[in-house]
Parts: structure tokens; sequence; C-alpha cells
């Protein structure tokens, strides 16, 4: 049974399919729950990790730093990153912060399992 | 429009107020006649300049004040207008009573290298026209940032609206009434 955790406007849920923990991340990702995302993608440090946005309406620099954070951890440790399903608005930050080609985007949790 | 629609309020430096900040900032902007996709540039260009006042101004102390005040102004004759095609805009300014520092400290840092941490003053300075950061002048402390976007008129969205992401000046984004932007 997967286990939902909430912190601020963002409550996350951890599963593990195979090798790979799938976070899903429900609500905005600011400064309020940041913080929560950071130490989830931590613990699962060096594996194959999931997040899904599909339900993120909102982003801010504080999610994108612990997001850039976490993939440079796990480059360091031997782990993948992928993110999925961004929406546009959310999609928007990462243009403005010239990060799209940086992180591995795809359409789905189904297409990161597949990678 | 003939009146100023003009709001200002005061919150605490807590992170949990963001979201209601954002979806304020958000509605004003819609009923001054912005696009969905500058509504949402607004709220995050708040968002960010909040988040740097709780983070770097206060420490990360939750119980300081914030004011947040927004003003629709038309007529504003911007350097780029030269007087003669006065634009509409959003003013919001943003006074705290934090610790003040030099103005020519807050920078943008090079998106070249990648890291976490320090986005905050390039998407600002990335979906506003003007911004300005300076001491308060009315007391010891405290600092104030202004920032100004222009509002395109309907049909003309694109003529001098920001891009979401970062193009300016005649590309197609902005169109008043795209859908699919809302604050949360």
């Amino acid at each position: 049974m997967a286990e939902g955790t909430t912190m601020g406007s963002l409550t996350l849920t951890t599963r593990t399919e195979g090798n790979a923990v799938i976070l899903t991340a429900s609500g905005d990702v600011d400064l309020s729950g940041s913080p929560l995302l950071r130490q989830e993608l931590k613990k699962h440090a060096g594996k194959k990790i999931v997040v899904d946005l599909s339900a993120v309406p909102y982003m801010d620099s504080s999610g994108l730093a612990t997001l850039v954070e976490a993939m440079q951890t796990s480059r360091k440790g031997g782990g993948q990153l992928f993110l999925c399903a961004l929406g546009d608005r959310v999609r928007s930050i990462f243009s403005i912060a010239k990060l799209e080609s940086v992180f591995k985007i795809v359409p789905s949790v189904e297409a990161a399992l597949a990678g | 429009m003939s009146s100023t629609p003009q709001v200002r309020l005061q919150l605490p430096s807590n992170p949990l107020f963001l979201s209601g900040a954002r979806e304020m900032v958000y509605q004003f902007a819609s009923r001054c006649g912005f696009s969905d996709e500058s509504c949402g540039q607004l709220a995050l260009a708040v968002d960010e300049a909040l988040c740097n006042v709780i983070r770097h101004g206060y420490g990360k102390a939750p119980d300081k004040p914030i004011w947040l005040s927004m003003t629709f102004v038309g007529g504003v004759a911007t350097p780029e207008t030269q007087d003669n095609n006065p634009t509409e805009a959003l003013r919001i300014v943003i006074e705290d009573e934090a610790k003040q520092v030099d103005p020519t400290t807050i920078k943008s840092r090079d998106l070249d290298e990648i890291r976490p941490g320090g986005l905050g003053v390039h998407i600002i300075t990335e979906v506003m026209d003007e911004v300005r950061w300076e001491k308060r002048t009315d007391g010891p402390i405290g600092m104030r940032l202004t920032m100004m976007k222009k509002r395109v008129p309907a049909g003309k969205a694109g003529e001098g609206e920001k891009c979401a992401d970062g193009a300016a000046e005649g590309s197609s984004c902005g169109t008043e009434g795209s859908k699919g932007q809302g604050a949360a």
C-alpha cells in the first residue's frame, strides 16, 4: 500500500514498482512543500526515481532547485531521475530557467518505467 | 479603466501563505485584463519575490511582516514607449522590515551553471518588464521591490508582452483568453 505524506501545499505518495520508486506529487511544489520532496528524493538517492507531476498545477524555483539537486545526486550515485506528465504551467518554469533539456522529462509514468 | 484598482495586504513571512498570495495576484491581474499566461507569470514573480524575503531577508523566521501592494496604472510611459504611446501596466510593490542589502548585489546567476538555488531573481527579471530593488528610506531597515508588467490589449498579445519561455516582442505568446494557466 502506498504511503502519503503532506507538508504545506504538497502531498507525496511513494510506491515501488520493480526497481523503480515512484513519487506521486499532488498540489503545489512551492517553498511550503519542496522540503518534503527533497526529503523523499534523498531517501531514495541512487535508485531509479520517477516523479509523477501530473497533479502538480504549480512549481516555483524552490521546487526546481530540489529537482536539480536530486538530479546531481542521482548522476553521482548511479541512479536515474525521471520527471513525468508536466502540465503547461510547470513546464514553463523549466523553460524560463532553461532547464528543460537537463532533465529526463517523459509523458507518463509508464514511459519512465520503460526507459 | 477609469478608476485605479489597488490592493494592499500584509502577510506573515510564512511559506504557508504563499499560495493565497499567488491566488490573489492571479485574480487581481485577471480582473485588470491580463491574459491567463501573464496572470500566471505575475503570480510566479510575486511568489519568487516573497520567497526571497522569507529565506534571505528574514532567514526563514515565519512571523515577520511583508507588505504586498498592487496597482493597475494606465497611461504609463516607459522608456520603450517614449511618452507618445502610453501603456497600461500592473505595478507590484513588496516591502519588508528585513536587513538592508546593497541592491546592486541582487543579481541573477549564470544559468549555464547547473546548480540548485539562485533562480528566483532570474525568474523575476525574466517575466517582469521592469524590476527595481531599493533600500526603504522610511526607516533604518527594510527593502522595497517594485515590479512592473505591461498589459497588452486583447488582440495585440505578442506585441509587447513577455513570454513564459523568456522570449519577448513579437512572438505569439500571451494570447488574451488562452486557458489552462490558472493559479492553484
